[in-house]
This record gives C-alpha cells, sequence and structure tokens, in this order.
C-alpha cells in the first residue's frame, strides 16, 4: 500500500496533488518518468508523470485532471489513505544537457510534468524561458514553482482573464521570433503539443513532447501505448514517454486516446450515480 | 503376466469429463471437468508399470511418474501428492497446460498399440485432491541455511525456483513487476484453462512455506540487480519472460482495436476486463474477429473473443494445418467452439472508420513452396488472390521477443543478438556472478514446463553455490 501524505486541491477541485510514500520510486526517479497507479482491487492501472519528489520525506508528487471514473475514485482518496499500488519510475528520462537556450511551454496539468524537466534543465546552467497556459485563470497551477526555476516566465489564458490573452503558441512564437531557442520542451493536451511542433518546424527548432497513450504495464508488455514517431511504431512507455514532437503522429495519438470513450463514459456515469444515491 | 497386461490394455483410455461445446463458448468456467477418484483409479490400472518408464524421460522435470500413477491405482491420492512434489511444485497448472502429447504421454508404451495412460489428467486429479480434500500438509522442508535468495519474475520458471530453493531451506522473495503474481499463468493463460484461485493456491501454498512477495517491483526500474545483492540477497535467478510483443509492421496496425495477445488476454485475465464495469478495465467487444497466429496463445485469444459474444472468430494463418504450432488438444478445443481456420492466408494491411478503429483487413491466399530453413514448407503467396475480411477487432498473436528492461539495465549480463539472456545450458549460470536466468527469457518463447526445467536446473546450481560456493 502506498500511503497519501498531502493532498491538494486545485483549479477548483478538478486538479489534484497527491503526495505518495514510495520510497523506493523517489531513490530512482528522474526527470521525464512516470508511475502507475491502481487505486485498488478492482481499479484500471492509469499511468502518471511524476510531478516533483522530497527525497526527505520519501514521497512522489502527481498531479491530475478529474476526467473519468479512475481519477474520480483517486480525487476520493484522502490524507491517511493509500493506494493498493504504485509502480515505477518507469520510462526513460528527459536528456537533461546544457544547450544554451531552452523554452518550456506547458498546458493545463502538462504544467506539472514541465515543473521537474524545467528545474533540470535550470540546474544544468541553461537560460530558461517557460510559457504557461489554461483556459481560464482558475484552472492555471504552478505559477509560483514555474517562476521560481525559470529566468522569464510567460502566462497566457484563452479568455485574457489572467497573464495575456492568447494560446501559448502566441507567446512561443514571439520568443521564437526574438531570440536564438535551441531546445523547446513541450508538454499538455495532445493538440497543443501539435501546434508547438508544428510551430517550432517552421524555424527549426528541436522540440520534445511527452505522450500520455493509454497504458496497462508500462513496461513495454502489451503495445497498447503505441505511437507512431517518424515511419516507426514505438512504445511510450519504454521507448518514451518523450519524442522528436516533429515526428510525432498526433492526429493517430488523438485517436487511440479516444479508444475506450464509450465506456469510460458509461464507467464515469455509473460512479457518479451511485456517489450520488450515497 | 502376460495375461495380465494384455487385460490392462482392453481397458480404453478414461475420457476426461468436458462442459459441452455450445455451452462453454460463451462462459469463463474452466473447460474439463476433472476425473472422479474411481475415474483416476480406473484410468491408474492401465499403467503397465514399466521397468524402465519411457514416461519419465519425456518429463522435463523427470516426476516419478510410474510412482505417482501406481499409487493412484490403490486410491494412495495423498501419497501420490507427495511423490509428485519431489519434481513439481505446479502439478494442478502443469496437469492442465503441459503438451503431454509430445511429452510424457508421447513415450507412453500403451500408445504404441492404442491410446497412452492419461498421465496429465491424473496429474491434475491429484494436484486437486490435495487442494479441495487434501490434509493441507505442505512438503518437508530442510533447516534454514541463512541464504537469502532473490526470484526475479512469478511466472512458472520463478515459482518453481522459489519452490525448490524453499525446501532445502533458504530464504526466497519473489519480485514481481506487476501488483499481482503469477506471470503468463495469471495474465496469460486464461480462466477456462487455467482458473485463477488455483494460482492463487499454488502461490499461498509457497508463502505458507516462507516465501516473500514483493509486487509492483520493476527490477532494472524500482530496484536493479545489485541493489538487490547490497540488500543481503546471496543470490539472483531472472525468469521475466518474453514480455515484448511481436507485431507484423504492416500498413494499419496501429488503429484502434488491434491489440497485440499479451494485450488482449492481459484485459481479459489480469484486469478482468469481461467483468467491466465492475472491474475498471475496458476491453473492446468485438463481433467479427480476426486473430493473426496458430500457437497456444493465438487459440486462447481466438477463444476469449468466443466468450466476450462474438458472432465470429477467425485464425488467420499464412501456413497450413500441418504447421500450427498449438496444440492439438486447444485447436480441437477451439474448432468445437465454432471457431474458423483461415489457412494459407496472409494479412496485408488494415483499414479503418473516420474513429480510426478498424473495420477490415486484406489479405492474400498463400501455398506451400520449398522447405525454409526451419525445414518447413515456405509459404509463398499466389498471385492475384488478394481479398478482404471485415473484421472490428483483431488480435495479433504472432510471438514475443526479449523485453529489455531488466536486461539494459546491467551491462553484467551478456545477451543474445536478440536480446535474450546467455545462460548455460545446463545450470542457468549467466555471465554476472551470483545470478541465474532460465525460461522464456533464456530460449525465446517455449512451454510452462520448459520454463519449469530450466528453473529446476537452476534451483540445483544455485542451491550448489549456497552451500558449497560454487
Amino acid at each position: 500500500m502506498f500511503k497519501i501524505v498531502d493532498r491538494k486541491e486545485m483549479a477548483d477541485g478538478s486538479i489534484i496533488m497527491n503526495q505518495i510514500e514510495a520510497p523506493r520510486i523517489v531513490a530512482k526517479a528522474k526527470p521525464g518518468q512516470f508511475v502507475i497507479l491502481k487505486a485498488n482491487e478492482t481499479g484500471e492501472r492509469v499511468p502518471l508523470t511524476i510531478s516533483d519528489l522530497d527525497a526527505e520525506k520519501g514521497t512522489i508528487e502527481v498531479i491530475y485532471m478529474v476526467v473519468g471514473k479512475s481519477t474520480a475514485m483517486f480525487k476520493a482518496l484522502d490524507v491517511g489513505d493509500a493506494y493498493q499500488d504504485v509502480i515505477g519510475p518507469l520510462g526513460k528520462p528527459t536528456d537533461i544537457e546544457k544547450l544554451g537556450h531552452v523554452v518550456c511551454v506547458g498546458g493545463g496539468t502538462g504544467i506539472a510534468v514541465l515543473f521537474p524537466i524545467t528545474r533540470g534543465f535550470k540546474n544544468a546552467g541553461n537560460q530558461v524561458t517557460s510559457i504557461i497556459g489554461a483556459r481560464t485563470k482558475d484552472l492555471l497551477i504552478l505559477e509560483d514553482k514555474m517562476k521560481g526555476v525559470s529566468d522569464k516566465l510567460r502566462v497566457c489564458t484563452d479568455d485574457g482573464s489572467y497573464g495575456t490573452k492568447g494560446f501559448v503558441t502566441d507567446a512561443l512564437k514571439d520568443v521564437l521570433e526574438n531570440s536564438r531557442v535551441d531546445l523547446v520542451v513541450a508538454i499538455g493536451p495532445v493538440p497543443m503539443m501539435k501546434f508547438v511542433s508544428a510551430l517550432t518546424r517552421e524555424y527549426d527548432v528541436r522540440t520534445l513532447v511527452s505522450l500520455n497513450p493509454i497504458m496497462i504495464d508500462g513496461t513495454g508488455m502489451c503495445g497498447c501505448c503505441r505511437v507512431t514517431v517518424g515511419d516507426e511504431t514505438k512504445f511510450a512507455c519504454v521507448d518514451g514517454p518523450e519524442f522528436d514532437g516533429h515526428l510525432v503522429d498526433f492526429d493517430g495519438l488523438i485517436q487511440r486516446l479516444r479508444a475506450y470513450e464509450e465506456q469510460e463514459k458509461e464507467a464515469y456515469d455509473n460512479y457518479c450515480a451511485t456517489m450520488g444515491n450515497q | 503376466m502376460a495375461e495380465k497386461s494384455t487385460k490392462k490394455e482392453k481397458t480404453p483410455r478414461q475420457p476426461m469429463p468436458e462442459q459441452a461445446p455450445e455451452a462453454r463458448r460463451r462462459n469463463f468456467e474452466e473447460v474439463p471437468l476433472g476425473y472422479s477418484a474411481e475415474t483416476a483409479m480406473t484410468e491408474a490400472q492401465r499403467c503397465l508399470q514399466c521397468k524402465n518408464p519411457a514416461c519419465v524421460k519425456g518429463c522435463p522435470v523427470s516426476v516419478d511418474i510410474r510412482s505417482f500413477v501406481g499409487l493412484v491405482a490403490e486410491g494412495k491420492f495423498s501419497d501420490a501428492i507427495h511423490k509428485i512434489w519431489e519434481k513439481n511444485s505446479l502439478p494442478a497448472v502443469c496437469g492442465r497446460v503441459c503438451p503431454q502429447e509430445i511429452q510424457c504421454e508421447g513415450e507412453c508404451v500403451l500408445g504404441k498399440k492404442g491410446e497412452p495412460l492419461a498421465i496429465g489428467n491424473l496429474e491434475r486429479f491429484v494436484a486437486d485432491y490435495e487442494r479441495t480434500q487434501g490434509s493441507g500438509e505442505l512438503p518437508p522442508k530442510a533447516e534454514p541455511t541463512g541464504k537469502k535468495v532473490a526470484v526475479v519474475g512469478s511466472g512458472p520458471s520463478g515459482l518453481t525456483v522459489a519452490g525448490d530453493l524453499l525446501l532445502k531451506g533458504h530464504e526466497v522473495t519473489l519480485f514481481e513487476a506487476f501488483h499481482k503474481t503469477g506471470g503468463v499463468l495469471v495474465y496469460g493463460i486464461p480462466e477456462f484453462r487455467l482458473p485463477k484461485d488455483i494460482v492463487a493456491s499454488e502461490i499461498a501454498s509457497l508463502e505458507k512455506q516462507g516465501m516473500k512477495i514483493d509486487c509492483d517491483a520493476v527490477v532494472g526500474k524500482t530496484v536493479t540487480l545489485d541493489e538487490i545483492f547490497e540488500d543481503g540477497f546471496d543470490a539472483v535467478y531472472i525468469g521475466v519472460g518474453a514480455g515484448l510483443p511481436r507485431f507484423l509492421d504492416i500498413p494499419g496496425e496501429n488503429l484502434i482495436n488491434i491489440y497485440s495477445a499479451n494485450e488482449y488476454l492481459t484485459r481479459a485475465n489480469l484486469m478482468k476486463g469481461y467483468r467491466f464495469p465492475e472491474y475498471d478495465t475496458p476491453i473492446a467487444m468485438g463481433k467479427n474477429v480476426v486473430v493473426l497466429g496458430a500457437g497456444n496463445v493465438a487459440m486462447d485469444s481466438a477463444r476469449t473473443a468466443m466468450r466476450l459474444g462474438a458472432d465470429s472468430v477467425r485464425i488467420v494463418y499464412r501456413r497450413s494445418r500441418d504447421e500450427m504450432p498449438a496444440r492439438a488438444a486447444e485447436i480441437h478445443h477451439a474448432e468445437e467452439e465454432g471457431i474458423e481456420m483461415y489457412l494459407l492466408t496472409n494479412p496485408l494491411r488494415f483499414d479503418g472508420d473516420e474513429k480510426g478503429r478498424v473495420t477490415r483487413m486484406e489479405c492474400i491466399q498463400m501455398e506451400l513452396g520449398e522447405p525454409d530453413e526451419s525445414g518447413r514448407r515456405r509459404p509463398v503467396p499466389i498471385e492475384g488472390a488478394e481479398f478482404t475480411m471485415d473484421c472490428d477487432l483483431v488480435v495479433v498473436a504472432v510471438g514475443a521477443g526479449a523485453n529489455p528492461v531488466l536486461t539494459q539495465s546491467d551491462p553484467e549480463i551478456a545477451l543474445t543478438r536478440r536480446g535474450y539472456i546467455i545462460a548455460d545450458e545446463e545450470t542457468g549460470k549467466t555471465t554476472k556472478p551470483g545470478v541465474w536466468a532460465g525460461g522464456d527469457i533464456v530460449t525465446g518463447q517455449a512451454t510452462v514446463i520448459l520454463a519449469m526445467g530450466a528453473g529446476r536446473s537452476a534451483a540445483d546450481s544455485i542451491h550448489k553455490y549456497l552451500t558449497w560456493g560454487w
């Protein structure tokens, strides 16, 4: 069992942070790696990228948006409750090195995944510009943490309720126009990563994206998470989760993420109905 | 004497009672129902009790078949299980999934003139009798040696190593990457062929003998082999299986509802997808299902799809019936359940709808040409013989390769060109001191009993190493 030692609700309770006791994983985890969580005996195996660590407390942190039954069940876990299983760290760590100017672009809960990677690039001596965005002010997370590990931070909201009105791609275009950029790291909703990659291709700037396909084992055994990268099929769990954004077939990824949309809706509706009756 | 054996040969092989095909094709309950005590004794009495029993030579773990069958014939079921335990710690599993027809039963003298002795059915009977009506007594154990062994992977070879070394007095911890132990016995082989409570009870029995279990431990990621040694383990056995699914690498293979057999069976068996939404992991319920490949895993996938409500399930295989790698009994069971065989048929591409879901498969008819390097006649396409099959679920069951998660984490473990661990054929020793390996990660995809055989030899070698230091 893996106990939750701290928990925070963000964005009106639609985004949840958990700190989970997992000393063995803490000892190994590097930026960019993920864990698989399973709430209980009948639960799904859900992959979430690690958003932070506390080596002294022996805890990992994950941040997730409540989108269906499994994440609703995670949300129902309180401090002191436990996940039945937490497996990791899985996937390849981010290849962090000193490159010069690195631009880190995050959207939604992707900002949580982006944070340790941004900190890694900052600590490796890079000049780091970060651009984070959300649909609206209330959904924006981790602004202070991102500010602490970036030389410059730009904030955008789609509706203009906070920061600059517009998409992260608008701010990124401005940075690409006005400075030399050695690497872009983009993590967020798949369409966002797709548009960022399309933009950076025009500027011929190498771009890393972190993918979040459906997984089961997370160790290369089932092939559920396969994505097309260039001409090849890759397993996001062991070959990734980070890939060259200029080579990823994002449309294929979006389709595969919707593979179970009907079952997911059925499960979530049942869950909400059961909870509503209690 | 001559008269006696003639009489024995006249008793026919006792058939295994089974669920009727029309009922079982829609449920997940076990297909064979098992012998009664009476039937088991009748069958066991057919045994000729040969002086030099060929059956034992056919068994990869050398179970003393003649003796245990003799005990069954006398109704001494408890003594019979003790006899099997001397060589095999998982008889309830082996009685169900071993390919006896090419092993013990394939060598049986009775089989030369008539039907061989039903050794698998008897082994299964004895193990089930012990589990349900036995004393719950555990096999006798040696004095503690104070030595600690880590077994990585809780499939058949790992469980065999664990069972053997526990009896020799060593401490054993089982490391498993999944949230549940049993390896392929739990994620791969379906409930209707190997009920999961039987696997659980075999593992529970090892726990009663002192085995510790460490689930959610991905060796190579969560812990390394060197850290296992630092934690005070004296030896490590690697039995992680061949967990890397092969695909065909043809256009459209990443469409939705095209699964590897590993994914399909894991969703169904380990995650209990067939009980969605009671269990949270969904699985596609195909109406027109195509399974590519013709091994045991392909049969398991096809029969699972039928049980999940398919209207039609087709096995598509590029060679002919003679080359199908599955056990004859599995093919027979599948056909009885209405699964169709499309032989000498090779898939070329998949097409999908606007949502990216597979809708049809284009194939080409093949014919047999000259023998290839495997000695089997090579299938060659017949020009112009393309055709399409409608399908809404495809399971790719064309084998598995070596999973690199553990092996790439430790450069001291030497690998073959194809990524399998190089281990001594007799002892299972790898190139890293104190580390043994066996099963599919050494041999490539094979059977449960061969993995257990490798485990048995490695356990002997590990015991020598722990006792004398070599």
